[in-house]
């Protein structure tokens, strides 16, 4: 392929494009008003399928949900009624556990993974190796992503029953167990510390050096920079890290179901026990509830991350 | 990666004694991130070598290419990935370049299609598909609507996991893209090579495509490794890619699943290091000179301008 763009000017477009590559606002167009329209038209058209694409794919599941959460199941004996029983269903008994169980956990490892990545993110930015700093980068990047069934068997491997760490420290006897609270938390920090890094390195990058040694000039101490100026400027970008983070733990399910299977409640993991007819046939609507509650807390979470997210911009520029 | 970070630390030239805390600092956070980081890799390769009474030994490698599933299940997946990053970038290169060059008030609209996809939870978004591929026997079945229902499922190429992966791959592909082309004066590319000559099509594929390399590059490596990590869609509506398939065998050969676990992990950094080295000539960033200008203080003040 030719990287150069335009090669061979042909000779006579050789003073025009001059003009339009000197001055593109300025300058007039000298096609006209007709041919400009045509482009916004075709600019539609190259949209276009980008929008039924999500029209169809996004549109109908979510349609589906919205209504048949709201239905008895297609195979009731009374006929398809409008219901909220299977609402109801979703915010009770081992549904409200594995609910509460979701919340917890991903509260707890988005606060870890924010109280962790921060250091981690802020030695590989205040590096002066560029090298080291892409490669971290770019290893964030992969791990971040790393969540899933690899993952989860490498943990196994390692911290599991029969794990290689286990066996050696004999944690077993301590009564460590990775198939619990505790081991999903260490787990699921693996992908969200590198996230957490992803997301705040910009900002890191935002704060000015001249800013500490203002600090510094009129006396404050390290720890007085961070609480006076640093923080506060990175606090935007901490909470938005913090919501990005329990929103990605709060909709993992690979991990968790490749680990423990079904010996932590987790909402995830009670959609596919639901859809699947494992705990009782008949459930896949009470499914469709469930998936409302969970889109329902992703999309706060996403209302309060995107402002927050606005609002730390402002200091990367 | 991170284990890096303590001979950095200790390889620095001596500076005033207040900035010395920090190296110390970081020395500890590199150990530890190391140690977290690369542990779990390192135990599950030891984990598939070393079996019990048999000492350190290959056989689980070996296992994997004859085992049942494996070429099929592997096959499926890449024909997936390949479809997937093909209409990702069908979609989403001609709506970005035409956001960009003559409806830029469309852009609001794309950026909110292409991150709607976050609100929905992978399970939850299968619980809508599997809801909606119901109607095909529930309320289609004499109409022509039935036979594209079923064909979307076919197990040989399912496209209900086709256009799942797709939507899914849609935040992230849109995010890398978006920044690609934002660091182009595509206005100016656009008019030096029309002005010179060169129809549309052959101004996007010679002029705009070789510019935007490095974006289209991670944009193909994060779909890839979406679709190959990805389980949650396909094991519940039942299908068999690799991903499941690894956990499939778990259950009967745990150290064979380690072993295939370990070998997507390199094939995943490998195609990684071969995209660093194929996009570094092009998506060259500006360097950050506010970081490396602490050093010589004069500078900074110019750096603030």
């Amino acid at each position: 392929m030719t990287t150069a763009p335009a090669a061979t000017p042909s000779p006579a477009a050789g003073p025009s494009s001059q003009v339009a590559v000197g001055g593109t606002a300025a300058a007039p167009d000298p096609r006209g008003g007709a041919s400009r329209r045509r482009p916004r038209a075709a600019g539609w058209l190259a949209v276009l399928p980008l929008i039924v694409f999500v029209l169809v794919v996004f549109g109908l599941p979510a349609f589906a949900i919205l209504t048949n959460a709201f239905k008895t199941s297609a195979g009731d004996p009374g006929g398809q009624r409008w219901t909220t029983d299977n609402l109801s269903q979703s915010v009770h008994g081992a549904y409200l556990t594995a609910l509460w169980g979701s919340v917890k956990l991903s509260a707890l490892t988005a606060a870890l993974g924010v109280l962790l990545g921060l250091p981690l993110a802020h030695a590989v930015v205040t590096s002066r190796f560029r090298a080291l700093r892409e490669g971290v980068l770019a290893a964030s990047g992969v791990l971040a992503n790393f969540g899933g069934v690899p993952l989860a068997f490498a943990f196994v491997a390692t911290l599991g029953n029969s794990g290689e760490l286990t066996r050696l420290l004999n944690l077993g006897a301590h009564g460590w167990s990775l198939y619990s609270f505790t081991g999903l938390t260490l787990v699921y920090l693996y992908f969200l510390v590198p996230l957490m890094v992803l997301a705040i390195t910009p900002a890191l990058d935002g704060l000015r050096t001249q800013w500490r040694e203002a600090a510094q000039n009129n006396g404050a101490t390290t720890l007085q920079y961070w609480l006076h100026v640093a923080l506060p400027v990175l606090a935007p970008s901490l909470l938005g890290g913090f919501v990005l983070l329990f929103g990605s733990a709060f909709a993992a399910y690979a991990t968790a179901a490749a680990i423990v299977g079904s010996s932590v409640p987790l909402i995830t993991l009670q959609i596919a026990n639901a859809l699947s007819g494992n705990v009782l046939v008949g459930q896949g609507n009470v499914a469709l509830a469930l998936s409302l509650d969970m889109i329902v807390i992703a999309g706060v979470v996403m209302a309060l991350y995107i402002p927050l997210q606005r609002r730390s911009a402002r200091w990367l520029h | 990666m991170a284990a890096l970070t303590s001979p950095t630390a200790a390889g620095r030239p001596p500076k005033p004694a207040g900035r010395r805390r920090p190296r110390v600092w970081r020395g500890i956070v590199g150990i530890v991130a190391a140690v977290y980081f690369l542990g779990p890799m390192a135990f599950s390769v030891l984990f598939t070598v070393n079996v019990p009474g048999e000492g350190l030994t290959l056989s689980s490698y070996r296992g994997i290419f004859g085992a049942e599933g494996f070429g099929s299940s592997l096959r499926l997946t890449l024909e997936l990935a390949a479809a997937t990053i093909a209409v990702t970038m069908l979609l989403l290169v001609p709506a970005l370049i035409a956001v960009r060059l003559s409806a830029p008030r469309l852009r609001v609209l794309v950026e909110v299609l292409c991150s709607l996809p976050l609100v929905v939870p992978a399970v939850a978004l299968t619980a809508g598909i599997s809801s909606v591929l119901q109607w095909g026997p529930d309320d289609f079945a004499d109409t022509p609507l039935f036979e594209i229902f079923n064909s979307a499922q076919n197990p040989g190429f399912p496209v209900v996991l086709l256009l799942a992966y797709v939507l899914m791959a849609l935040p992230l592909a849109y995010r890398t893209l978006d920044a690609g082309l934002r660091a182009l004066d595509l206005t100016t590319l656009v008019e030096a090579a029309r002005n010179c000559g060169a129809n549309w099509p052959r101004t996007v594929v010679q002029v705009i495509l070789p510019n935007l390399r490095g974006a289209l590059l991670n944009t193909a490596f994060l779909t890839l490794a979406l679709v190959l990590g990805e389980y949650t869609v396909a094991s519940i509506l039942g299908y068999r890619p690799f991903a499941v398939w690894i956990v499939s065998i778990g259950g009967s050969d745990a150290q064979m699943s380690v072993s295939v676990s370990v070998l997507s992990l390199v094939l995943t950094w490998a195609l990684l290091v071969l995209l660093a080295t194929a996009g570094r000539g092009r998506s060259a960033r500006p360097a950050r000179r506010t970081r490396d200008s602490a050093a010589t203080a004069p500078h900074t003040v110019q750096e603030t301008s």
